[in-house]
């Protein structure tokens, strides 16, 4: 198992599903839900390998990503090609 | 820029067309942004305060249309500054759907139409605008009226929090009159804070100024808002507060000019500057033996109806002379509501440019109308 | 509802280094799934926030789906009439020239209804910045021409494609107002992907910082998507925008002050 530097908090009930976080992902950690939200949409969720590169907050129109990122020093994982 | 600026050039007593006066007049009133798109009779508003408005620290732009002015205004108006503009008729027509929100946004500007003949009388007091919209109207006669018409006006804004507008006319705009700039009394009288007023929301909630009902918060009966504490928009909000605000407007500030009602048998009305001369026709009939009374209203809207049922409920014929095919003639028949005949002795008269003063804006030709109705009323 | 990839919430020693800008406020907004206007307006508050400006600017929106951002950003707001953003916006700066004041427009409001108000503001030279999120159609009526939409895009009023000799061209409204004197800063950006909505957001501060200089009008166009309008699904709107859109509407600056520094 891919040890995680970094990890995202999702307001899953936010989110209308739109997937713009999927592809997005450089580790490829995020996945659909197979269930739905309290609005009737599926949702991302997370596995472990997160670098907390901050792309998929980036990227999602309704705010659900807060990311967070260990703290000591160590090669920035943030994607930026 | 400061809102209130230096007048220490300002004039307290002069001699000026009525468009200057009512521009310095404005400026005297704490108008700080003005901008016109020059249009016969109107242009004389903009030249005069190309010239002042600098000298007192404010600003004033020659717009590229009617539209942009109007919202210029609008911003202006939200950011806290008195503010106005004016135009003439189809200037006026360019406006409406911005008019017609700002009433729905409470955006208390002044806006002036030195109209053409007029023909704006249901432009003014209805629109072609949309949604629940009436502006407060103000119809000066004279220079010195229209002095303090710019003073009310700007209080009445901010009192009610809606925009008013000064209806004149080319008679008004460049008949030159000695005027005092003096505020009247019932301008003078303290204001509601302008909480309304979006200037950067420091050490404040921020502000949202909207004609949208945007930012309405409810409890969510009705399962529009998303979740409970949450702001939702109804857009009905305002047309629903327009109209409650509408009625109070009406109830406070009506005002109108009469004479001689005790003994009339017959009245004859008008409004703007033709009430002068509608008023000096009826002298003149009375100095020939007939009873005429005389109406004028001030506030074209709200309009003085009840003036207009008394006169009705006495029986008394009226007489409705306007440069215009016959608008306000259908106010007047709703106060009277058909107690008493109404008769139309206006017609369209202008020069043949359109803009200025045609051979029947004639107190002489008042009268002769003024004989024949009273002529016909004692026949019947 | 929250999830995180641990059960039991970020790591002690993780630290926050991406939460919501609070100029957003807390609220939840009613756009579509894969719009980009709420990208735009992300990071638009963010350097907002950044330069210290909220308590001291003022916003004027025009009449689109992002109108709806009035009852979310934290600052000062005015909702004007569909394409007199510029106008009202004019009024607003001439009186409060110390103010930040920005547009809040589509492409339908700027460059459709409201040509007339965005040119003369930008000859004026006036010394606010219009911002201009082109999603290519009118997304709020459900899919309509506007003067954006590229050649060949369907719409519900183009139904075989916008085709010019029916429809005419699309208008490149930062091309067309970077040849004016008044301009001073003109840049389109794309929020399709991460690194495009980054980008914006410097886009977002150099038309600011041209602002707060006072070295005259600035444009930032961003090109957001609107799958709604495109009739494709929410995850394909990047696609799109990137093939169809974006040879049209190529990003990057195209004028900029030569004491700017940003």
């Amino acid at each position: 198992m891919a040890k995680s530097v970094g990890t995202v908090v999702i307001e899953v009930d936010a989110c209308k599903g739109c997937e713009l976080c999927i592809p997005v992902c450089p580790p490829g950690v995020l996945s659909m839900s197979p269930s739905v939200n309290a609005i009737g949409f599926r949702y991302p969720i997370l596995r472990d390998g997160c670098t907390g590169c901050e792309l998929c907050a980036e990227i999602c129109p309704d705010y659900c990503f807060e990311v967070f990122r260990a703290a000591p020093s160590r090669a920035s994982a943030e994607v930026t090609a | 820029m400061s809102s209130t600026g230096s007048t220490t050039e300002a004039p307290r007593r002069a001699f000026l067309e009525g468009g200057h006066a009512l521009a310095e007049a404005a400026i005297q009133a704490g108008c700080r942004f003005y901008c016109g798109y020059p249009m016969t009779p109107s242009t004389e508003v903009l030249e005069y305060m190309a010239r002042r408005m600098p000298e007192v620290g404010g600003v004033c732009i020659n717009v590229e249309s009617e539209i942009e002015g109007i919202n210029m205004v609008w911003g202006a108006t939200g950011a806290g500054v008195r503010s106005m503009i004016a135009s003439t008729t189809n200037g006026m027509s360019l406006m409406q759907e911005s008019l017609s929100e700002m009433v729905l946004g409470q955006v208390p500007a002044v806006v002036v139409n030195m109209g053409r003949g007029q023909g704006d009388y249901n432009q003014c007091t209805r629109g072609g605008g949309h949604g629940s919209q009436r502006l407060i109207v103000l119809a000066p006669a004279n220079a010195q009226e229209a002095v303090e018409t710019a003073y009310r006006a700007f209080h009445l804004a901010e009192k009610w929090r809606h925009p008013v507008l000064i209806y004149g006319d080319f008679l008004l705009s460049h008949t030159s009159e000695a005027v005092t700039f003096a505020p009247p009394d019932d301008a003078t009288g303290p204001l509601p804070a302008k909480d309304w007023v979006t200037d950067g929301a420091t050490g404040r909630s921020p502000r949202l100024l909207t004609s949208l009902g945007m930012r309405v918060v409810e409890a969510p009966e009705d399962g529009l808002a998303i979740g409970p504490g949450q702001t939702r928009t109804d857009v009905t909000a305002p047309m629903h507060m327009a109209v409650a605000r509408h009625r109070e407007i009406a109830a406070q500030e009506i005002r109108f000019e009469t004479a001689w009602l005790e003994d009339a048998e017959l009245v004859v009305t008008a409004f703007g500057v033709l009430g002068r001369f509608a008023r000096y026709a009826a002298q003149l009939a009375r100095e020939e033996g007939m009873r005429i009374g005389f109406v004028r209203p001030y506030t074209l809207v709200p309009f003085p109806y009840d003036v207009y049922r008394r006169v009705g409920e006495r029986g008394i014929p009226i007489a409705v002379f306007e440069n215009n095919a016959g608008q306000m003639i259908q106010d007047v028949q709703l106060g009277v509501l058909g107690r008493a005949p109404v008769h139309f002795i206006g017609e369209i008269s202008m020069d043949r440019s359109g803009f200025g003063v045609g051979p029947k804006i004639d107190a002489l030709h008042i009268l002769a109308r003024l004989r024949e109705v009273w002529a016909a009323r004692s026949a019947a | 509802m929250a999830t995180t990839g641990e059960a039991s919430g970020p790591a002690a020693e993780m630290r926050k280094v991406f939460t919501r800008s609070p100029l957003l406020g807390s609220d939840t907004h009613s756009l579509c799934p894969g719009c980009g206007e709420p990208n735009a307006i992300r990071v638009l508050m963010e350097t907002i926030e950044e330069m210290g400006e909220r308590g001291n600017t003022v916003c004027v929106l025009g009449i689109g789906c992002y109108t709806a951002f009035g009852a979310l950003m934290q600052i000062d707001c005015q909702q004007a009439m569909h394409g007199r953003a510029p106008a009202q916006a004019t009024g607003v700066k001439r009186v409060l020239p110390d103010r930040l004041v920005f547009t809040l427009q589509g492409d339908g409001d700027m460059v459709t209804e409201g040509l007339q108000e965005i040119v003369h503001a930008a000859a004026r030279g006036e010394r606010f910045t219009a911002i201009c999120l082109n999603n290519a159609a009118f997304g709020e009526t459900g899919g309509h021409m506007t003067a954006t939409t590229v050649l060949g895009q369907r719409t519900k009023s183009t139904l075989g494609g916008r085709d010019a000799g029916r429809h005419g061209h699309p208008i490149k409204l930062p091309e067309m107002l970077a040849g004016l004197d008044g301009v001073a800063y003109v840049a389109r950006g794309t929020v399709h992907t991460p690194v495009g909505v980054k980008k914006t957001k410097k886009l977002f501060r150099a038309a600011l910082e041209t602002q707060r200089l006072g070295l005259g009008f600035s444009l930032v166009e961003v090109v957001t998507m609107c799958p709604t309008g495109w009739f494709v699904s929410a995850a394909e709107g990047p696609r799109f925008q990137e093939e169809k859109l974006l040879p049209v509407f190529p990003v990057g600056e195209l004028k900029r002050p030569r004491d700017l520094r940003v």
